[in-house]
């Protein structure tokens, strides 16, 4: 059996940052935990916070399960983290400015030419375009696992349109209304400034042809989007409107909101919906999801586009493996931030090794989320393998494989008690003029006992995570 | 030669529409084998809206209409100067690098037929050139030039299957042909003056354009078996015939649409 490392005890000892922790559950008897759970799920339900599941049926409104015990980091232990997501931000936007211009890294034999170029998210409708200040991923949302007191590794990077900040938000909110006294006692960093900072980041990339206070919009795909409730959810933080592609429309060069007091120019879109659906005029005509004319609008600097087309050619799994290289050649800095070992199933030498070991490691698609398509060799039966087996041998270009992380564990109330669940973390890194991050993130965590998948489509839950101040 | 282009594009709806907006794709390509003379696009009632030049090198201009819309028509006329390239595209600013263009699409998908017939017409040549041209021959063979039995959704599959087709068709055929065999290549729309025997053809025209390693993108005309000439106008290119088409429009409302082409090309005398 694997050791894994737990957060709050090392070697029986009480871990600094989670030291108030200790005397907080102890106070709080099985009957008060269970009315403060039920308080909580109350509370969500309100909120209307809902996460519907993608393949799963069932109540599309169920709630994501919220665990409330914290997950704490200590500053320094942030410090670090923080350094690294910056670092981190910051190379794969330099990449994408890069592969949709001049292509130097691919010149400099760093990064195969074959994996940008015929990677199904570059677009070749946003090449030799560049996007205000340069800027593709003005939100990037870096997935990383603990598995020591000092180490951490990024899992992967989500470019596009990282959900669930929402949670990181009403998670903070509801732990603070539940449990006043732990903010009293823990001097516990604020994340309440993420809508600010959004705003900032946003107004930040308007383009060059808008002379006045930019106008911002979230443009949502609708509310059958599992994720609508944070696109409303971040408009009304934001104090900017929520729209769909029917409520605006493009004329003379810019893009138009229809309101009761007549069209009103936007300069910023924050878009929550895929590329292919954007523009019916540029990419998949049968969208009746984004606005016709759009791409053209964008192409000739009339409206900002958050994040940028073609952005995630820089998240893609195969892409991920040459993310060190990024932060050296653009930065010439070393990683603060360690990638997991990756086997590209596409290389025979790598493959081989994959089908080898199948039973030990763990197995996802290249273009999969949301912990689909996904092996994890340890916890499979054989039958499992050997029906991956048959896919990755059909596809090898289609799969990559990791060891099995020894993912940190932090205590979460469950059935009997409480007990040691497998956790990750999410920080969402804001790019625009300046580069932030609020101190804290979405902390995902496996509920089920050994489970080492946090996906709230497997069966994960949530948690506050806490960034102490010094 | 200087070859004159007047294109009529018209949209007609029975019953008026709430908005329309277009994509235009109607710009003379900017390289050695051609120089605009004069060139004027516009859509009657329409603003005018972004324009600029995409990574293909390609010059895009979006439109706008207000409703209620009955007709959209859609104007080009225009002069242009055409040098013989002997169909290389030399001169043309582009950032796309070509293995983009080895991506399949659904009109391109690449089934037996397609990749057995790249293959046989390719096989015991190592010269891509050489390869290229093979595949441009074995595609016109395969394919008779038939009016009337495909349409815009035909896939080159379908149309090898088939055996006849039009220009969109051998063009298909040909690009999913070259990818089949390691070439990236692509769609490309525009004008033929006539076929190179001097025999009237439709004016609105598609090849395809393939790359060749240390020369470039080289224009093949399948379906005239030969390479893009002076008889040529080149406007803009994509991954197939939707991506590379002149128009991409959508109007909103409720009305039935029908369209209507007339392209009248000639030589200016000089």
């Amino acid at each position: 059996m694997t050791d894994y490392f737990n957060e709050m005890y090392e070697t029986g000892k009480v871990r600094a940052p989670y030291a108030r922790l200790e005397n907080w559950t102890k106070c709080m008897p099985a009957e008060l935990r269970q009315m403060k759970q039920a308080e909580a799920e109350a509370l969500f339900r309100r909120i209307g916070i809902t996460f519907a599941v993608y393949g799963e049926g069932g109540d599309p409104d169920r709630l994501i399960p919220f665990d409330m015990f914290p997950r704490v980091f200590a500053q320094a232990e942030w410090r670090k983290l923080e350094k690294g997501i910056k670092q981190r931000a910051r190379a794969l936007n330099a990449f994408l400015l890069d592969v949709y211009g001049r292509a130097e890294i691919v010149k400099a034999g760093k990064v195969p030419a074959a994996l940008v170029y015929q990677n199904e998210a570059y677009e070749r409708a946003v090449a030799g375009f560049t996007p205000p200040r340069g800027i593709y991923s003005h939100i990037v949302g870096i997935d990383i696992v603990r598995t020591g007191p000092d180490e951490f590794f990024v899992l992967e990077d989500n470019c596009r349109t990282p959900s669930g900040v929402s949670y990181m938000l009403e998670n903070r909110e509801i732990m603070m209304r539940m449990f006043p006294q732990l903010f009293r006692e823990n001097r516990i960093e604020p994340v309440d400034g993420y809508a600010d900072a959004l705003r900032r980041t946003l107004a930040s990339v308007a383009p060059a042809k808008c002379d006045r206070e930019p106008t911002l919009a979230i443009l949502t795909p609708g509310h059958f989007n599992s994720a609508y409730y944070e696109h409303s959810f971040l408009a009304d933080l934001m104090g900017v409107e929520l729209v769909e592609g029917q409520d605006l429309f493009v004329e003379g060069g810019f893009v138009w909101m229809r309101t009761t007091e007549g069209p009103k120019k936007l300069d910023v879109i924050y878009r929550r919906l895929d590329d292919a659906f954007l523009d019916p005029l540029c990419f998949r005509p049968d969208s009746m999801l984004g606005v016709p004319g759009l791409m053209d609008v964008y192409r000739s600097g009339g409206v900002t586009i958050c994040s940028a087309p073609g952005a995630g050619v820089a998240d893609d799994k195969a892409i991920y493996t040459y993310v060190p290289e990024m932060v050296r050649f653009y930065l010439g800095e070393e990683p603060i931030l360690q990638n997991v070992q990756t086997w590209q199933c596409a290389k025979p030498d790598d493959l081989k090794y994959v089908l080898e070991h199948l039973a030990e490691i763990v197995v996802k698609e290249v273009h999969g989320s949301g912990g689909y398509g996904m092996l994890v060799g340890p916890k499979s039966t054989k039958e499992q393998i050997e029906t991956f087996r048959a896919k990755i041998e059909a596809n090898p270009d289609n799969y990559i494989a990791q060891p099995t992380l020894a993912l940190s564990t932090t205590p979460t109330f469950v059935e009997e008690g409480i007990a040691p669940r497998h956790v990750d973390l999410r920080p969402y890194c804001l790019v625009g003029e300046k580069i932030e991050l609020v101190p804290g993130g979405l902390t995902r965590v496996a509920l089920k006992d050994g489970s080492l998948v946090v996906n709230s489509s497997q069966g994960g839950g949530v948690k506050d995570t806490w960034v102490l101040a010094e | 030669m200087i070859l004159s282009v007047n294109h009529v594009t018209t949209y007609r709806y029975d019953a008026p529409m709430r908005f329309a907006v277009q994509s235009l794709r109607l710009f003379p390509s900017r390289f050695d084998g051609q120089r605009a003379v004069r060139w004027d696009v516009s859509v009657e009632g329409g603003l005018r809206g972004g324009s600029f030049r995409d990574g293909a090198g390609d010059k895009v201009e979006g439109w706008s209409l207000r409703g209620p819309v009955e007709e959209v028509r859609v104007l080009v006329s225009g002069e242009i100067e055409t040098t013989d390239t002997a169909g290389v595209l030399r001169g043309h600013r582009e950032v796309v690098n070509p293995l983009a263009y080895l991506r399949e699409t659904d009109a391109t998908w690449i089934d037996d037929a397609l990749r057995d017939l790249a293959e046989t017409a390719s096989a015991g040549t190592t010269d891509n050139l050489d390869r290229a041209h093979r595949l441009s021959h074995a595609v016109s063979e395969a394919i008779a030039y038939v009016p009337g039995v495909t349409h815009a959704r035909t896939t080159a599959a379908e149309a090898l299957e088939q055996g006849e087709g039009v220009c969109q068709d051998h063009t298909h055929a040909l690009i999913a042909c070259a990818r089949a065999v390691g070439m990236p290549a692509r769609y490309v729309s525009g004008y033929l003056h006539a076929t190179t025997d001097g025999t009237p053809h439709e004016a609105a025209h598609a090849w395809a354009e393939i790359w060749v390693g240390n020369i470039g993108w080289i224009g093949f005309d399948a379906a005239n078996v030969c390479c893009a000439d002076s008889n040529y106008i080149r406007l803009g290119s994509g991954l197939d015939a939707h991506e590379a088409a002149p128009i991409r429009g959508i109007a909103q409302g409720e009305g039935r649409e029908e369209m209507e082409v007339s392209v009248a090309l000639g030589q200016v005398q000089q």
